[in-house]
């Protein structure tokens, strides 16, 4: 399940020695491309873990499921709060589910 | 990127890192073993070199919605062992490692609890359990809640450092090299005991999901988990144990997902086509639901076979609020399976959850493959110590075990390392070692060669076709796993046209090298085993029944002159009293 990137919300990390997506992904697939903007060097290699969806600081990482395995479109954009977490999910008929918990104690 | 590359070994920078204690692979194991260190002694130097980001490496990257092993009051660890033998058929299984294993691992949890791991509890402030021994957690942040203790405790974390190769003074090992996958360089970790916790190998068979699509890795266990581990010590002649039982699950189809939080976790019977529930009605004899855990495993992929498929895991029966506990669940642990689900447009109070048979992995924290070791973790290769899904012998590990494994490796390294001086560095070894690193990196732009993707796809198909995959419903026979052979050295030999067109490619070379010394050893095991006791993990298509004379562990070690892979067998021993096939 491929990251995709939106090009005009990502930045590229500025600020980071390394972009935050690239530090984090264990497989090492989110690389910045020549116009300073992330995107995943290999779909097909990607285990969908969500990490670099979860720790981009601007939301513009989005998980999609590949079309082999599931219909267009459906969406799970995590929101990470302290100590939090907010996943809303869309299915492909439009509805909407909220999740909302607890991640940490301290 | 490509512009930076060297052109010469000479290029490359060398790093020369002492250390006292150095863990190769900062998972889950490998963070309770830096930590239990630094407890035990706050001086010591601990050095991690993990592949990935600590923060979010190995299989619990995307978070845990239980924990698999945690002794509930008024049951003991016998009581755990007695139950982890009856899941694997009666063994054999090392008691002696699963004993030890159990008095440590309700300490780890309650430290993860400690250092902020939501545990769910009722009123009455009691774990949540939701099965026998699994208690429910929500686990999203379960990987960086250890990364961050192991930093606050003073480990010294090196990221983006692919181990390769263990370090040897004859047949002590002392330390480990491999390559740093951003900056290029080469590293020499040089330690005076090392611990192996690299997790287990997932990519030797093809999942089904892989034909040309942009789901290569819809595999359950991380596909960035290769069996490094297993591989550096095969080729130092470390012996390994039981490779054979393989772990083969029943996961949620076409997106390999756990299915125990919806077996388990809401009571969901597995059924078929016609509805049947299959434990129930074709398994009674085995045990039902209770039937040990490769039966369970199995039946799935029987049903399949015999033309009752689909099959399913019934969630028709579960309220709105209990979906909705579920998906939790699942964004706790496999988050994208509940993207999955949306991109089905599926609503499973009306249709039940489709299941199938997982591609099989060598996992030692789920069945018992992996390193010998003896009880101080301590594997055949001196000062080499194994723990977590890298050290065999001992199955169903799992979260609380792997970690409970960490810090008994440690204790065991550290005693060991009270004794020992670091000797003197190898050049020649380092030179070597530094030369095959870095050569598929250095063939220049003319070379004709082999893209590590060809070679991984090639070994994957012919592992599932040969080796028992999943496309053959796990079955496999002498002539297949002699075939399996002959092409695995084939390719063995022909790792010399792999080349990389950067650091990402070369560490994917070295994987699919890895992959492929590991694959050689495990079908040595398979065609060792002239038996079938762990139908679908292990299931030998010309010797369907179990034959006493296997009642024993199936051992192998490669050797270091000839290349050989030598087997032999060693005796179980029944230390924990009772009946071996019940729980
Ligand atoms: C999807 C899924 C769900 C699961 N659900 C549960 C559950 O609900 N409850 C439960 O108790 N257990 C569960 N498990 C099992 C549990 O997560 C594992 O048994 C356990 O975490 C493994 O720990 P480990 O330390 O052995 O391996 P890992 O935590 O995988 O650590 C291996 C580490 O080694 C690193 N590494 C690998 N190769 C190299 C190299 N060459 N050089 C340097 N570093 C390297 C990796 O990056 C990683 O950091 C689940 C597993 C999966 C995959
Ligand atoms: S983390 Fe987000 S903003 Fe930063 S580089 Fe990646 S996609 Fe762009
Ligand atoms: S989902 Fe995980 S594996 Fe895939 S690109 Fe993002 S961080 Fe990497």
């Amino acid at each position: 399940m491929p990251p995709r990137v939106d090009r005009e919300k990502c930045d590229g990390c500025k600020a980071e020695e390394e972009p935050l997506c690239a530090q984090i992904c264990p497989g090492d697939l989110m690389v910045l491309g020549e116009n300073k903007k992330a995107y995943c060097r290999a779909a097909r290699d990607c285990w969908d873990c969500m990490s670099c969806t979860k720790v981009c600081p601007v939301g513009a990482i989005e998980t999609r499921a590949p079309y082999q395995l599931g219909y267009h479109v459906a969406k799970l954009i995590p929101m990470m709060g302290t100590n939090t977490i907010t996943w809303t999910c869309i299915d492909i008929n439009g509805k909407v589910e909220r999740f909302r918990y607890k991640n940490r104690t301290t | 990127m490509a512009k930076d590359l060297p052109k010469d070994l000479k290029d490359i920078p060398t790093e020369v890192i002492e250390t006292d204690l150095l863990i190769v692979g900062g998972g889950n194991a490998g963070c309770f073993a830096a930590i239990e260190a630094k407890k035990l002694n706050p001086n010591l130097r601990v050095t991690i070199m993990e592949k990935a980001h600590i923060s979010r490496s190995g299989a619990t990257a995307a978070g845990m919605d239980a924990i698999n092993t945690y002794i509930p009051e008024g049951k003991t660890p016998e009581d755990l062992v007695r139950w982890s033998r009856s899941q694997v058929g009666g063994g054999p299984i090392r008691e002696d490692l699963a004993l030890s294993n159990a008095q440590n691992l309700n300490e780890a949890v309650e430290d993860l609890e400690e250092w902020g791991l939501p545990i769910l509890r009722d009123e009455e402030g009691n774990a949540q359990y939701r099965g026998g021994w699994d208690v429910s957690i929500h686990g999203e942040q379960l990987k960086p809640i250890m990364a961050e203790k192991a930093m606050a405790m003073g480990a010294e974390v090196y990221n983006r450092i692919a181990a390769t190769s263990l370090l040897m003074d004859g047949d002590r090992c002392v330390g480990a090299m491999g390559f740093g996958v951003r900056d290029g360089k080469f590293y020499i970790f040089r330690a005076k005991a090392v611990i192996v916790s690299t997790g287990g190998a997932c990519g030797l068979y093809k999942s089904y999901t892989s034909d040309a699509t942009s789901s290569h890795h819809q595999t359950w266990m991380s596909p960035f988990n290769v069996g490094t581990g297993y591989a550096m010590g095969i080729r130092q002649g470390a012996e390994m144990t039981s490779l054979e039982q393989r772990w083969v699950a029943t996961r949620t189809k076409d997106f390999c997902g756990p299915v125990d939080t919806i077996s388990v976790g809401y009571k969901s019977s597995i059924t078929n086509a016609r509805g049947e529930r299959i434990l129930q009605e074709r398994y009674a004899h085995l045990g039902g639901d209770k039937a040990p855990r490769y039966i369970r495993a199995n039946a799935p992929m029987e049903e399949w076979l015999a033309g009752r498929g689909p099959t399913y895991a019934d969630t028709t029966h579960m309220t709105p609020e209990e979906v909705k506990d579920m998906k939790t669940d699942y964004l706790n642990e496999r988050p994208a399976f509940v993207l999955f689900l949306a991109a089905r447009g599926q609503d499973i109070t009306k249709d039940p959850i489709e299941i199938y048979g997982s591609d099989p992995y060598v996992v030692g924290g789920h069945t018992q493959s992996g390193y010998w070791v003896d009880i101080e973790r301590m594997t055949t290769v001196s000062a080499l110590f194994a723990a977590g899904e890298t050290a065999g012998g001992n199955p169903n590990k799992f979260v609380g075990g792997c970690a409970a494994e960490g810090k008994l490796a440690t204790r065991g390294a550290v005693k060991y390392m009270a004794t020992v001086t670091l000797p003197e560095l190898d050049t020649q070894q380092v030179e070597r070692e530094k030369e095959r690193i870095f050569a598929p990196l250095l063939r220049g732009p003319e070379f004709d060669g082999v893209s590590q993707t060809e070679m991984e796809e090639r070994m994957q198909r012919l592992m599932d076709e040969y080796a028992g995959g999943t496309s053959q419903f796990y079955r496999t026979n002498e002539e297949r796993l002699d075939y399996a052979l002959k092409h695995l050295k084939m390719l063995r030999d022909q790792t010399k046209f792999l080349y990389a067109k950067d650091l990402h490619d070369l560490m994917n070379a070295h994987e699919v090298i890895d992959r492929l010394d590991v694959a050689e050893v495990l079908v040595h095991h398979l065609k060792f085993r002239k038996e079938t006791r762990w139908q679908g993990w292990q299931t030998r298509s010309d010797y369907p029944d179990t034959d006493p004379k296997f009642d024993c562990f199936v051992e192998s070690r490669r050797n270091k002159e000839t290349g050989e892979i030598e087997m032999f067998t060693r005796p179980y021993e029944q230390i924990v009293p009772g009946d071996r096939y019940q729980p």
